[in-house]
């Protein structure tokens, strides 16, 4: 039977977030690159909630700005409100965090993808991976067509096998009654790739006219709006924007929902997917803190030509008529009308421990995969992922180095070396607590951490590029600057110390000394600073943290000298451990299956010890002199 | 090959005979830099950083203004070393205590506990130890850090290790809220959280002071020498505890205020402290070796570094007689002959011959022989025949150090606030406490921060 055959250096299957920069990636780095996706009209869609970024997620997305991804940029083109959380917190913890018109961001991306050379986008169910001799060979779709290819990208998202529920309805759906990928899964199990279910869920969409706001409060975005993209033009994105409104549950709320548990799937046992704790739904965490008598309910617009509202906090899978009666006894949602009902997805997705810290599958060479495929969560950990995929597909194909960044390098980085390393049994989501070297991990040094990578890759551009090493300079320039300034205690600069309730001088100072006194800021003594050049805004911000945190930052510094040691000592992801006769039998055990790609990495690997850790650097000194093992 | 870049480590490096001859090895990038500040030679204008490498110089340790002891230095400059780092070895003779307070010296001044087996490894991976060894030093390494696990969480007092889990506990509990606030910063409010926190603080301060002075009298773990009392029911061996810990005797009890739960005893011979493991009972009952079961006793036995075998004279031998004869066969051990105040019916040479161990004949309730006792155990210890595992006191340096750190960590949090740093860097020092107080009952982290969030909090949309 004849049948469609074509050729090209990169398949990239599925295009939601991950998708979408897995292809970009791959066609801007000029490999012919085809996206495979089961609607074209669902590009890079948001099903759940209507934000991009948030605490650690803004980090994500900034660094991969940095790198040289599509998501801020498209956020910027399209958020209708922004907002800078944890300001009163310290730098290292401000997030970035904006509302999406939701369409508008499909459609943004959607044009940015159409007008990419080498990328061909094609509305196909793809069915098979077709793997010869351990390496990927193409893939085959639902009408089967032969897409050959170097290397492959798995980018499903929540599509595999994706059944919708509510009370008793199910349907066998992807997100937003989608179409679902029922074919996919075998073949991968075939290729002996291990899966697992989880589990996600997402709350009832509402009619805007049916609320009463009078009774919610009004969250408005910042004033002064700071860009998700560092190539952005700040004034650009400083335009209307519209509001979100806080409501809250109550008793009432609550015991509707427990005199109806036994209705929910998820307590009667219906679902068997895994589902992600910091995600809980309503009915959850109900159960979970019943001493809470109330819980935030955030009434979020889904776009500016839309009255769908996302109720955030009231995700569920209980049946329609509940959802009903417990949204209607929220303030302000008296009179509610749904749009589209609340419901739980469950779908298959990888055990990520199968993947190197490439992305790369360790059994099947050139095969790739991000995204909640991957087994974990949101729009952001997922393009993130899609970026390195794609990217590191691209690097095998071109013969070139792949890019891992480590936990020290981008939260990035901690999401991935989380995913290969650790036990992970529900939707992985990116949370600040993860990265231990956080403070320098800052969503407002991503450009200075990663253009450089960005530009090795080839794709952040010369022009770019330079614009960072000239900060770089600046900033360097200016902290020697302030370090050797020093002031005297005249009687100008002790009136200015009184007047900002910081002690007086006995001696003189040096400016940079002034900056870390607590109530003190670079930005305050301007007036006592005669000297002072004239700085873009985030060279001062960097001047100005770099001082003031200066002893912290340089533990994490020392911190992370040492946890490069052991990072850069790597090792073979085929070796058998039991070889090894010192190692515990546990460990032998864990290394098998893990089979780490570093030292640093099985260090981190749960039943590991630090003396197995000895073991396997003697035992690696002595293969390196070619010792017999 | 020199290995530069490396953090200096510091450990008693032989075994701590009852001679009190010993050497503390430090090595490391400021090996020489850390003794240089704690060593002084009688020379004008001595420094140590300036002598050549494989010299011996005379002189004394300080801590500060108090004389710890008279020692000869060893300097000998990577890579011509065991490690082929820079490498400082202590030789002292104050006994055991000096050692460990001159370790403990050299760990302020910079170094950190050696970790087991880390000189070998040093060793091995700067190209000082032949390639064909690569096995023989990865069993060193495991062996010695089975042992030293084992005997950390062993020699821990139980009260001890509890209270450290419980800090923990409080301490996780604290990281989890301020993260969970700052991951969710809309559904979670800091606002007034410090002086809570500085509420909570503050005990948690207390009570680790406290812990750590317990440490600095030795009640932290088990040192000392460890003894085994065996005998048959009513042979005497809870009146002879009785007459050891005598008025003018110390009794080390536990921490204050805490109860009396531990398996031990501490009593003081002469200076030298006899640990009696496995007492639990002894005052209560007399029947040891029947209520806890040969195979107990055995145990015991082996883990002790002296056995007290006490005999009732008054009766003939029996078969717990025998069982007890065959366990200390070729252990340190002595024997002694009780309630010769009462007609015997066991002679000193019978018992002599059978055991080829020293008999003293005692009454312990007449409290005769008891010095004879004394002298016999003080002897042995000083010619060395009882020898007293080193182990324990590192474990207890090692414990101690990071009692202190995780101490420092806390009061550290306590300044940031009082500094008025934003919440997320007070997280730093908490956990870094944390994570010290892991180490001491010999737990990872792993994910108790992200699962501690996730079970305490409630977050998420």
């Amino acid at each position: 039977m004849p049948f469609v055959e074509e050729s090209y250096d990169i398949v990239v299957v599925g295009a939601g977030h991950a998708g979408c920069e897995a292809a970009l990636a791959a066609a801007r780095l000029g490999l012919e690159t085809i996206m495979f996706t089961v609607s074209v009209d669902s590009i890079a869609l948001m099903p759940c909630n209507p934000n991009i970024g948030g605490s650690s997620k803004g980090h994500l997305v900034r660094e991969l700005d940095a790198l040289g991804g599509e998501m801020g940029k498209n956020i910027d083109k399209t958020f209708i409100q922004s907002k800078m959380l944890n300001q009163s917190k310290g730098p290292a913890v401000h997030s970035l965090r904006a509302q999406a018109d939701k369409q508008e961001y499909t459609r943004q991306m959607r044009m940015t993808l159409e007008n990419t050379d080498h990328l061909t986008v094609r509305q196909a169910e793809v069915t098979e991976i077709i793997v010869e001799e351990g390496s990927i060979a193409g893939v085959k779709t639902f009408s089967g067509g032969v897409y050959r290819a170097k290397a492959v990208v798995l980018a499903t998202g929540t599509y595999l096998k994706a059944r919708c529920i509510y009370g008793d309805v199910s349907t066998y759906t992807g997100p937003n009654g989608l179409q679902a990928a029922n074919h996919l899964t075998d073949s991968l199990i075939a290729n002996g790739i291990e899966m697992y279910r989880f589990k996600t869920g997402t709350p009832a969409r509402v009619d805007k006219r049916s609320i009463d706001f009078s009774r919610m409060e009004e969250q408005l975005g910042d004033e002064r709006v700071v860009p998700f993209s560092f190539s952005t033009d700040p004034e650009s994105v400083q335009k209307e924007q519209v509001s979100c409104w806080l409501t809250y549950t109550n008793e009432k709320t609550h015991e509707i929902i427990r005199n109806n548990l036994d209705r929910s799937p998820l307590f009667s046992g219906t679902i068997e997917g895994t589902g992600p704790r910091y995600c809980p739904s309503i009915e959850d965490k109900v159960v979970k803190f019943p001493d809470k008598d109330r819980h935030q309910v955030f009434v979020e617009p889904e776009g500016l030509y839309t009255n769908e509202m996302y109720l955030g906090g009231m995700s569920s899978s209980l049946p329609e008529d509940v959802q009903y009666a417990m949204y209607r006894t929220v303030p302000g949602l008296e009179h509610v009308k749904i749009v589209r009902n609340a419901y739980a997805i469950e779908y298959d997705c990888i055990n990520s421990r199968q993947l190197k810290p490439t992305l790369e599958f360790k059994a099947i060479r050139g095969l790739f995969s991000g995204g909640q495929f991957n087994g974990s969560s949101g729009y952001e950990e997922a393009a993130v992922q899609g970026f390195i995929a794609g990217v590191n597909a691209s690097m095998q194909v071109l013969g070139r180095e792949p890019y891992v960044l480590d936990r020290s390098q981008a939260y990035i980085g901690v999401l991935i070396d989380d995913l290969v390393t650790k036990e992970n049994h529900e939707p992985y989501r990116m949370m600040t607590s993860r990265a231990e070297y956080r403070l320098l991990l800052r969503q407002d040094n991503a450009d200075l951490r990663l253009r450089a990578i960005g530009h090795e890759i080839g794709l952040v551009d010369d022009e770019t590029y330079e614009k960072v090493l000239l900060k770089e300079r600046q900033i360097q320039e200016e902290i020697e600057r302030l370090e050797r300034t020093t002031v005297g205690a005249n009687p100008r600069v002790q009136e200015f110390l009184k007047v900002h309730g910081s002690t007086e001088l006995k001696t003189g100072a040096t400016m940079a000394e002034l900056v870390r006194r607590p109530e003190l800021s670079y930005f305050m003594l301007t007036d006592i600073d005669e000297k002072r050049p004239q700085l873009p805004f985030d060279v001062a911000e960097q001047v100005d943290i770099n001082i003031k945190y200066e002893g912290y930052l340089k533990r994490q510094q020392q911190q992370v000298a040492q946890f490069k040691k052991l990072e850069s000592k790597k090792l073979d992801v085929n070796f058998d451990y039991s070889e090894v006769k010192s190692l515990r039998r546990e460990a032998v055990q864990k290394l098998n299956l893990y089979k780490p790609a570093s030292i640093g990495q099985a260090s981190r690997i749960s039943g590991v010890s630090p003396a197995d850790i000895s073991v396997l650097l003697v035992h690696l000194e002595q293969m390196r002199h070619g010792g017999r093992s | 090959m020199k290995a530069g870049n490396s953090d200096t480590i510091a450990a008693i490096a032989t075994g701590m005979t009852s001679s009190g001859i010993g050497i503390v090895r430090v090595s490391g990038d400021e090996a020489i830099a850390i003794v240089s500040q704690i060593f002084e030679s009688k020379k004008q204008g001595f420094q140590l950083s300036e002598v050549k490498s494989h010299t011996v110089h005379y002189g004394v340790i300080r801590d500060g203004e108090e004389v710890l002891d008279e020692v000869l230095v060893i300097v000998m400059r990577g890579p011509h070393s065991y490690t082929a780092e820079d490498t400082v070895e202590i030789d002292c003779h104050g006994g055991v205590l000096v050692m460990k307070k001159i370790l403990e010296t050299v760990i302020r001044y910079g170094a950190r506990p050696a970790e087991p087996g880390e000189f070998t490894k040093r060793a091995f991976l700067n190209g000082r130890i032949d390639l064909s060894q690569a096995e023989a030093v990865m069993d060193v390494i495991n062996s010695q850090n089975e042992y030293a696990m084992k005997s950390s969480v062993s020699q821990l007092k139980g009260s001890v290790s509890r209270k450290v889990r419980r800090l923990r506990e409080d301490i996780l509990y604290q990281i989890a809220f301020i993260e969970s606030a700052l991951d969710d910063p809309e559904h979670i409010s800091l606002e007034g959280y410090e002086e809570e926190l500085l509420k909570k603080l503050n005990p948690m301060i207390g009570e680790l002071e406290i812990i750590i002075q317990s440490a600095d009298n030795g009640k932290l773990a088990a040192e000392g020498i460890r003894t085994v009392i065996l005998g048959k029911p009513n042979a005497g061996k809870s009146s002879l505890m009785n007459v050891l810990v005598g008025e003018e005797r110390a009794i080390v009890t536990d921490i204050a205020g805490t109860t009396r739960d531990t398996l031990e005893e501490r009593i003081q011979v002469h200076g030298i402290s006899l640990n009696i493991i496995d007492t639990a009972g002894i005052r209560e009952t007399e029947d040891v070796v029947e209520q806890i079961g040969v195979d107990r006793a055995r145990q015991a036995a082996d883990q002790a570094d002296l056995i007290i075998y006490v005999v009732d004279g008054s009766c003939p031998l029996d078969e717990n007689d025998e069982a007890i004869m065959e366990l200390i066969q070729g252990r340190k051990a002595v024997v002694l002959l009780n309630k010769t105040d009462l007609e015997t019916q066991v002679s000193e040479a019978e018992l002599a011959h059978k055991t080829g161990q020293t008999v003293i004949g005692i009454s312990a309730k007449e409290e005769l022989g008891i010095d004879r006792l004394e002298r016999q155990i003080q002897e042995m210890f000083y010619q060395g025949s009882i020898d007293f595992n080193n182990q324990v006191m590192i474990t207890n340096v090692r414990h101690k150090t990071a009692l202190e750190e995780a101490l420092n960590s806390l009061k550290m949090v306590r300044q940031s606030i009082a500094d008025q740093m934003p919440e997320d860097f007070l997280t730093i020092d908490l956990m870094d406490a944390y994570e010290r107080l892991g180490t001491i009952i010999g737990e990872a982290v792993e994910d108790d921060l992200v699962n501690e969030i996730f079970r305490k909090f409630c977050t998420g949309k």
